[in-house]
């Protein structure tokens, strides 16, 4: 069963690992859709708390991916689905990096990334959408979000500022 | 040039200083810090992380290992970066299953994903007014947001779909 479970996390996150381009923040409805919604490894609420859990920590944002391997499968589980996220594109860009510099002036390389420009944008929009309708289950939750989103927007508070508000606020009973 | 030690240290450095986004810190420990690239191949170099599939901290982390000390210096540098952060939230999500019947750990942990989730759309929204002056970006865009957030469709057809298309729309209008 566990041998099984590992193998599954090692599948659903190595595939996972070549689609996030833009980042593991423009692959946060891709990874909902199959934990929560195809393999029902965590419910809505397990998904927001790992979230929060990875925003707490210092480090790549990434690690969300560490959180549901561990509440899947133990800290062997946690091992597997960081090394399965880390390693496919990992080993791509370490292929490509030595032929990359040859292609500097070429017109298909400058077009491939004004290409991928607004579908990455797109992916990051889309998971702060997934994200709201996760996380944001009551008012209180819903005006956090809403603050925050302003405030960065408008002023140079650090990300940090604005998490630890957020957590006092919840500490004190508002959340 | 560095040694894999130092690639170690030096990312292991970064791991335990992001918060909410490393990509800052990484630029500061290797332009400003231990000006192992200058700030141009920083930019190189994270242009082509952020072009490729996969993290693009670890991405940064392999090239910069790779290019001093070969594959070994990959591993060093991504081991580093990944370490502490890894171990940390663990340990966090550990204590959060212990103490998750505690109303205030409850409403730490909302209160941070509610906060969490405004900085993902905050950088959503900073990205996607870049792209504004140009039409079919804010097209593309807007078509990937629909299919990904509102139609559920699976990542792989989307990209498969939208990203040749974009692509091929960057080329015709370069070539013109």
């Amino acid at each position: 069963m566990s041998t099984s479970v590992l193998a599954e996390l090692a599948r659903q996150f190595s595939l996972l690992s070549f689609l996030a381009i833009g980042g593991v923040n423009a692959l946060i409805p891709e990874i909902h859709r199959r934990v929560v919604e195809m393999e029902h490894w965590m419910t809505d609420a397990d998904f927001a708390q790992a979230f929060a859990i990875a925003q707490a920590a210092p480090g790549p944002n990434m690690l969300i991916v560490s959180v549901i391997g561990w509440k899947v499968s133990g800290v062997l589980g946690a091992l597997v689905a960081t090394v399965a996220i880390c390693l496919p594109s990992s080993a791509l860009t370490f292929a490509v990096a030595h032929v990359w510099d040859r292609f500097r002036e070429a017109p298909l390389r400058a077009a491939i990334q004004h290409g991928l420009a607004p579908v990455t944008v797109g992916l990051v929009l889309a998971s702060g959408y997934i994200l709201a309708r996760t996380v944001d289950q009551t008012w209180a939750t819903f005006a956090i979000t809403a603050a925050t989103l302003a405030l960065t927007l408008t002023t140079r508070l650090h990300p940090l500022v604005l998490l630890g508000i957020a957590a006092a606020l919840g500490v004190a009973g508002f959340v | 040039m560095p040694t894999k030690r130092s690639l170690f240290l030096g990312f292991l450095a970064v791991g335990l200083q992001g918060f909410g986004g490393v990509l800052p810190f990484a630029r500061r420990m290797l332009v400003d810090q231990r000006r192992w690239l200058s700030a141009r191949e920083f930019t190189e170099v994270l242009s082509l992380s952020q072009f490729l599939p996969g993290p693009n901290i670890v991405n940064v982390s392999i090239i910069v290992g790779s290019r001093f000390r070969g594959p070994l210096g990959s591993v060093a540098a991504t081991l580093g970066l990944m370490l502490m952060p890894f171990v940390i939230v663990l340990a966090l999500a550990a204590l959060y299953a212990r103490f998750a019947d505690l109303a205030p750990v409850r409403g730490a942990t909302n209160g941070i994903s509610a906060a969490a989730t405004g900085l993902v759309i905050a950088t959503g929204v900073k990205m996607a007014r870049a792209l504004k002056e140009i039409p079919w970006h804010v097209v593309m865009c807007a078509l990937t947001f629909v299919a990904i957030a509102l139609l559920r469709l699976p990542l792989l057809w989307v990209l498969a779909v939208f990203a040749p298309i974009s692509v091929a729309i960057a080329w015709w209008l370069m070539r013109r």
